[in-house]
């Protein structure tokens, strides 16, 4: 009995992708400037490890009635207190806002929430982070994502020409912003996990543009005369099922931390499943298109009769 | 490059039994745990996220020591030039610092040669090679001097605060010493407690709430008669505790809150007491408290000095028979009863309208020494265990589905190579919980959700290598010369591919704290258990169907 493979491409396809970054530009575009838009008139849904305060998570005896325990809590005069419904109907996540009134405060503000609620009511977690240290944490986040970033461009500039630390980061930035953008959009709470996500995300992406660059490179040195489009579309669709069934199994590890691994992480699993998509997106329709616009260099060509016997398996 | 050494295959099976025996504790019951822990082989240790505890971040209050070195400045001051008999008036606080007016002009320069003997050089250690830091800084101003605390200094003071306060504060945690806690230095002024697995947290925070400083003193003869009057000097006010405790009670009724600020302070009534080195002795030389019982059967707080406590506590008592003295603990009158008889045996009690719970708490405070300064929480992470139970069903559910879900997608499309793609990516696994058993890393469930994606992303090593393989293949090659050179090209990008996932990881790493932290090292771990599988227990397998099937083509 022969075994059938299944491919997620048909071998011998060959799909004009640097045609088609025309369109992915434009797209890509569109999205960013979306963003940008998104971040800075709606902003993001900061969590509390970059804006101070607390956060409770509960479960009730039986379904909780959401709305009562929002005004017994509204009316403890702690400033915003947002009840919300945390993985099921008997568990609650309840935020509280940086209060005012010295180190003392956050704490105080917990011990009532807590009485408020009752004996009945489990308290599963709890979480304060100071205004100092929330501060810092945002310092520090926004320095990981730009050492990754740098780090990074450094890497590929010393494995490959300039063009493709370039090509790299400028499909980096794209996933960023887009990722920015999306949980901009949906309210997703943002806070340390989900900048985990976001360098994981960096390091996916390039995982996916790096395995197409290698592929450019290697043509490069081998069909010097081939016209530069043709190239890096050829590039592409060789690595092509590699680039499907990789992100394939990625998203299948990811799905199953969304749906089973419980609500605490699935913040994260979200961020890093969007940022699959969009990292493969762009590796294939930003990072190597792009090379084509920051041209690469070619080495002088070689005579025909050479050319064929390089392109001999 | 598919002749597979015989060594080779030996030490790659070694591995593997290795990583088996160290990955084993992971699913034991746990008296076989203890048995393999005795042999320095033992589980992964799970994050306070998951077995449930809490995490505590500390700070040291720079602005309170601050405080409390221009007290002592104050009074240095004041004593040395008494002292030189130079005439001064006018000490006053100013910001850093303190100011002093010399009188006479022709003391100027006798002085400043007595206060440069104040400035108190500080141990070189935290600025090894540099020269000593000064703690303060004489400047001239007009008639007189200033003393302004250093930046250096204050910096190698908290450095020394946060030493000595490591191990009060684990005193204070555990007095047995039983318990798996850890204190731990974080940055220059900060400490992490971690606590696994404690229920009584809230009672836990207020040992570390005071800094525990107490001392006896001698009660001035002049006392206010109306609220916000300023004591004499050599006095200094303080509240007395029932008073402190009833505005508490008023603030706060879940009596959660344990301190008050300056100005709720201000209202309350007060005791002057003396200040002056002769009539004070320090809590400091205590070296016993144990919480006990008066003769009326309240709680008291009994404690016992050393041989030079004992001593000064006997003479001050001795001279002073029938007048009052206060005992002060963190700036808080706790009683104030009169010498009836010299103290000479060098213990006595505290009786200050204690709850047990409080003479329980207030004895292990007494007995770990006071705290160099204040110290504030900044953050506090708890999880309740059946929180972190469920974390921990979760993620190996989740585990376990997705190890599932890329298994069976890795057959589909390879077959028989996706078996031994499979087969690698068990063993991966297992190297994995090995090395994170064997090093001791902590498990997170950001951790967890770093090994599902390690098996995601782990796969794609056996698919670059087999894409290759099937290209070269479908170039025309020979199977084997296709399974080798597919091997060979596709180690340059496996290793590209995984060092910029690598540099992600490092960067979380440093940046990271705690949870996110467990995530970056499983995910490095990761990496490396993946680049050593693709390209050892692959090519193993490959090479030992090669060498027993000679295979004539490739079924990719």
């Amino acid at each position: 009995m022969r075994w059938k493979p299944f491919r997620p491409v048909p071998d011998g396809t060959n799909l004009p992708f640097v045609q088609w970054s025309r369109y992915g530009y434009i797209a890509s575009g569109i999205l960013c400037l979306l963003s940008i838009w998104l971040f800075a008139y709606q902003g993001l849904n900061y969590g509390i490890d970059f804006k101070g305060g607390s956060v409770i998570t509960v479960r009730t005896q039986g379904p909780a009635n959401i709305d009562e325990i929002r005004q017994k809590l509204g009316g403890l005069d702690l400033g915003d207190v947002e009840v919300q419904e945390f993985g099921g109907p008997s568990d609650l996540l309840i935020r509280l806002e940086a209060q005012v009134g010295g180190p003392d405060a956050e704490q105080v503000a917990q011990t009532k929430v807590k009485e408020t609620l009752g004996s009945t009511v489990e308290v599963r977690s709890a979480e304060i982070v100071g205004a100092k240290v929330s501060n810092e944490l945002t310092e520090q986040a926004i320095l990981a994502v730009l050492i990754s970033i740098v780090g990074v461009l450094i890497y590929l500039w010393a494995r490959f020409e300039w063009q493709y630390a370039a090509g790299a980061v400028i499909s980096l930035l794209h996933d960023v912003l887009l990722s920015i953008g999306l949980f901009s959009l949906i309210g997703l709470e943002f806070n340390l996990n989900i900048i985990a996500a976001i360098l994981t995300i960096i390091g996916y992406s390039l995982n996916d543009t790096v395995v197409n660059f290698d592929r450019v490179r290697e043509y490069m040195r081998k069909y010097k005369s081939m016209n530069m489009a043709d190239l890096l579309d050829f590039s592409i669709n060789s690595v092509l099922p590699r680039t499907l069934l990789t992100s394939i199994c990625t998203l299948i590890a990811l799905l199953s931390l969304y749906i089973f691994g419980g609500e605490v992480i699935r913040g994260f699993a979200f961020a890093m499943i969007w940022g699959v998509f969009v990292g493969t997106y762009s590796s294939v329709f930003v990072a190597v298109p792009v090379l084509m616009l920051l041209g690469l260099p070619r080495e002088a060509k070689r005579s025909a009769r050479l050319e064929a016997e390089a392109a001999r398996p | 490059m598919l002749q597979f050494a015989r060594w080779k295959t030996l030490t790659i099976l070694a591995s593997v039994l290795l990583a088996l025996m160290l990955a084993l504790p992971n699913i034991l019951p746990k008296a076989q745990q203890d048995q393999m822990a005795s042999i320095g082989i033992r589980p992964m240790t799970l994050g306070l996220d998951l077995q449930g505890g809490s995490n505590l971040l500390l700070e040291i209050d720079k602005a309170d020591m601050a405080e409390q070195l221009q007290t002592l400045a104050a009074g240095d001051i004041r004593a040395t030039l008494r002292e030189a008999k130079i005439a001064y008036s006018n000490i006053a606080r100013i910001p850093g610092g303190v100011s002093v007016k010399i009188s006479k002009p022709e003391d100027m320069e006798k002085a400043k040669e007595r206060l440069n003997t104040l400035l108190q050089p500080q141990q070189a250690g935290v600025f090894a090679g540099t020269a000593p830091v000064n703690l303060y800084a004489l400047d001239s101003v007009a008639d007189g001097y200033s003393m302004k605390v250093t930046e250096l200094g204050l910096e190698a003071k908290v450095a020394s605060a946060i030493n000595q306060s490591l191990k009060i504060l684990a005193y204070r945690i555990d007095p047995s010493g039983t318990k798996e806690i850890s204190v731990q230095q974080q940055g220059a002024d900060r400490i992490n407690i971690q606590l696994p697995g404690v229920d009584n947290i809230e009672d836990l925070k207020k040992r570390f709430t005071g800094t525990g400083k107490m001392t006896f003193n001698l009660v001035c003869e002049q006392q206010p008669n109306a609220d916000g009057q300023v004591p004499p000097q050599d006095c200094a006010s303080y509240p007395y505790k029932e008073a402190y405790d009833a505005a508490l009670k008023k603030k706060d009724p879940s009596g959660k809150t344990v301190l008050l600020t300056d100005a709720e302070i201000k209202a309350l009534p007060k005791l002057w007491v003396q200040t002056s080195s002769r009539s004070i002795v320090d809590g400091a030389d205590l070296t016993d408290a144990q919480p006990g019982f008066d003769q009326n059967n309240n709680t008291v707080v009994t404690f016992k000095f050393n041989q030079k406590g004992a001593l000064r506590f006997g003479n001050l008592t001795k001279d002073n028979v029938g007048k009052p003295f206060a005992i002060i603990l963190d700036k808080v009158v706790q009683t104030a009863p009169v010498i009836n008889e010299p103290i000479l045996g060098g213990s006595g009690q505290i009786s200050g309208s204690y709850t047990t719970e409080e003479a329980g708490r207030l004895s292990i405070v007494l007995k770990s020494g006071a705290l160099p300064a204040k110290i504030n929480i900044v953050q506090e992470q708890t999880v309740g265990p059946s929180l972190g139970a469920d974390s921990v069903n979760a993620g190996f559910i989740a585990c376990l589905v997705g190890l599932i879900g890329v298994m069976a997608f890795m057959i589909l499309p390879y077959g028989f190579f996706g078996w031994v793609a499979n087969a690698a990516l068990l063993i991966n696994l297992l190297i994995l919980l090995a090395a994170m058993s064997f090093f001791g890393f902590t498990l997170t469930l950001p951790g967890i959700a770093g090994i599902l994606l390690t098996l995601g992303m782990a796969v794609d090593s056996n698919v670059l290598i087999y894409e290759r393989i099937r290209e070269e293949w479908r170039n025309g090659r020979t199977a084997l010369s296709s399974l080798e050179v597919g091997f060979k090209s596709a180690l340059g990008t496996v290793l590209d591919a995984n060092i910029t996932t690598l540099i992600a990881a490092v960067v979380l790493f440093g940046v990271g704290s705690g949870p996110v932290r467990g995530f970056a090292v499983t995910l490095a771990i990761g990496i490396f258990t993946t680049m050593f599988t693709a390209f050892t227990v692959t090519r193993m397998l490959v090479a030992i169907w090669v060498q027993r099937r000679r295979p004539k083509e490739i079924n990719l």
